[in-house]
């Protein structure tokens, strides 16, 4: 019992939620809002249907293709701005304004120049994601504790070790932080461009089925959407235990 | 009891290390001014004196962890321009991986120089069982307790077989009883491993317990004010050290020099 206890929690806060759910859906708080049972069914349906499976096939590429992009030349970026003393004054600016910039507002200007393809849906993804993977990894980079820097070199390392064997697996928490926060961002991103720029993917179910009132298909749709992130995060987190088995209990200089 | 003179046998004996008009500079504050010392080989040489009096600068001038403004540094006759396979260090907060397991932490000296997984592993249980932590191989140094970190701290320095181990104030972070356990098994280390230490604490019952030498270090800017070597109690058990008369009177005179630069 004890052992299952974070499940049980788990679940319990999803019945809560899910209860609530179905309580306002049954009030109804709003005509169009559907219950958690009726947007179940209409996520059945289209299961069963194969729709949502065609919609992911379409959705998932800019979301897919922009947080590979985002998290390899963020976790790049970042390093080299983390490292390097001079530029951090020349790129962090451009990041901490490409993440309080309102994105919604630039995108009839990325497809003023990308088009209405792939590339544009591609591009709000990584300006979602990108930032905050970028200023994680640097701001992990430069804190990496100074004593562990120093006993390596004290063990003769090269610049290479320094980097591979202590730097990044000291800045790894932080590092993977930011790689989550990036990939919620990048998710927000993905459905942002199918709801902006064209309707294709789930933005198109999102779209369509709110334009002919079918509310619970419109939720289905977003409830899909939160749950692969949850999964995908989850994913990730199971990752970095993996790679880092003792750093997630803290840090032993503590 | 005869006052306690600088030593004049050390210039006899064979040095491992040797500092000659050392001096440091940060900024405009001269933290070491002109120091000159000899380490005794195979023996154990502390640096004793107040908060920043500049022993661990010292230390790491030494371990080349820190450039020095003027002067020389000689390890076995050869100038040292940098950290070397012929030193390794124990530091205070012990800088262990937290990410990586007790035999990876001991075998990380190694894992540096490309000694090959199996034969890293095999030197580093030995100094694992050595410095009593075996069993403990694939903790993880959070689970460990502050004086055993400092155990995986020692057998890491101790596995890379460095000829002079450089402790800067390695017990000042464990518990009083563990420090004192430690200080014993030091004692043994450095009967057992034929190695030069050079040893940086602010305790002074400690650095007259484990030294075969004490440089009295005086701050602002640093340098040697006085070299005392113990000599009646080295080879008595470690009981009877505490309670010997010479141990006593010496721990009595170093306080007393030091008295006025304590704050």
């Amino acid at each position: 019992m004890l052992k299952h206890r974070p499940l049980m929690l788990k679940l319990l806060s999803a019945l809560i939620v899910f209860g609530a759910w179905e309580i306002a859906g049954r009030v109804p708080v709003s005509y169009a809002f559907p219950t958690f049972i009726d947007s179940m069914a209409a996520l059945a349906r289209m299961t069963f249907d194969g729709s949502i499976f065609v919609a992911y096939a379409e959705t998932l590429q800019p979301l897919v293709v922009g947080v590979l992009i985002s998290a390899v030349f963020g976790i790049g970026l970042g390093l080299w701005i983390g490292l390097s003393k001079g530029f951090e004054w020349l790129f962090s600016p451009i990041f901490i304004v490409m993440q309080a910039a309102p994105l919604a507002a630039l995108i009839p200007l990325l497809v003023m120049v990308y088009g209405i393809g792939l590339t544009s849906k591609v591009f709000v993804v990584c300006i979602m994601a990108m930032p905050v993977i970028v200023l994680n990894t640097a701001s992990a980079v430069r804190n990496t504790p100074a004593s562990l820097k120093e006993m390596a070199t004290s063990f003769l390392a090269h610049d290479r070790d320094v980097l591979l064997k202590i730097i990044l697996p000291a800045a790894s928490p932080v590092i993977f932080s930011g790689l989550r926060l990036g990939v919620s961002a990048g998710f927000i991103g993905a459905i942002l461009s199918e709801l902006k720029i064209t309707p294709t993917g789930v933005g198109d179910i999102i779209t369509y089925s709110r334009s002919i009132a079918d509310y619970p298909s419109m939720y289905a749709a977003i409830f899909s959407i939160i749950l692969l992130a949850v999964i995908f995060l989850n994913l990730l987190e199971k990752l970095e235990d993996i790679l880092f088995e003792g750093n997630n209990r803290g840090y032993a200089a503590d | 009891m005869q006052p306690i003179k600088p030593d004049t046998r050390q210039a006899v004996t064979d040095s491992a290390v040797s500092v000659r008009n050392v001096s440091k500079v940060y900024g405009d504050v001269q933290a070491l001014k002109d120091l000159s010392l000899e380490f005794p080989r195979g023996e154990l040489t502390s640096l004793l004196g107040p908060s920043g009096c500049g022993k661990t600068t010292l230390l790491k001038i030494i371990a080349g962890l820190l450039p020095a403004t003027s002067g020389e540094i000689e390890v076995n006759g050869v100038k040292v321009t940098g950290p070397g396979p012929d030193r390794s260090f124990v530091f205070q907060d012990f800088a262990l991986l937290p990410w990586a397991s007790v035999i990876r932490n001991v075998a990380f000296g190694l894992e540096l120089r490309g000694v090959a997984k199996s034969e890293r592993e095999a030197i580093a249980e030995k100094y694992i069982r050595e410095v009593g932590l075996a069993g403990f191989e694939k903790k993880f140094p959070h689970q460990l307790s502050g004086g055993m970190r400092q155990r995986v701290g020692l057998a890491r320095a101790l596995s890379v077989n460095a000829q002079v181990l450089l402790l800067d104030e390695p017990f000042s972070a464990v518990d009083e009883q563990t420090r004192r356990k430690f200080q014993e098994d030091l004692l043994e280390l450095v009967k057992n491993e034929k190695k030069t230490f050079i040893f940086v604490t602010h305790s002074i019952e400690e650095a007259v317990y484990v030294s075969d030498q004490i440089a009295i270090l005086l701050p602002r800017p640093s340098r040697v004010s006085e070299i005392i070597r113990p000599s009646s109690f080295r080879d008595k058990s470690v009981d009877n050290i505490r309670r010997d008369p010479e141990y006593l009177d010496i721990v009595d005179r170093i306080w007393a020099s030091l008295r006025s630069y304590v704050e």
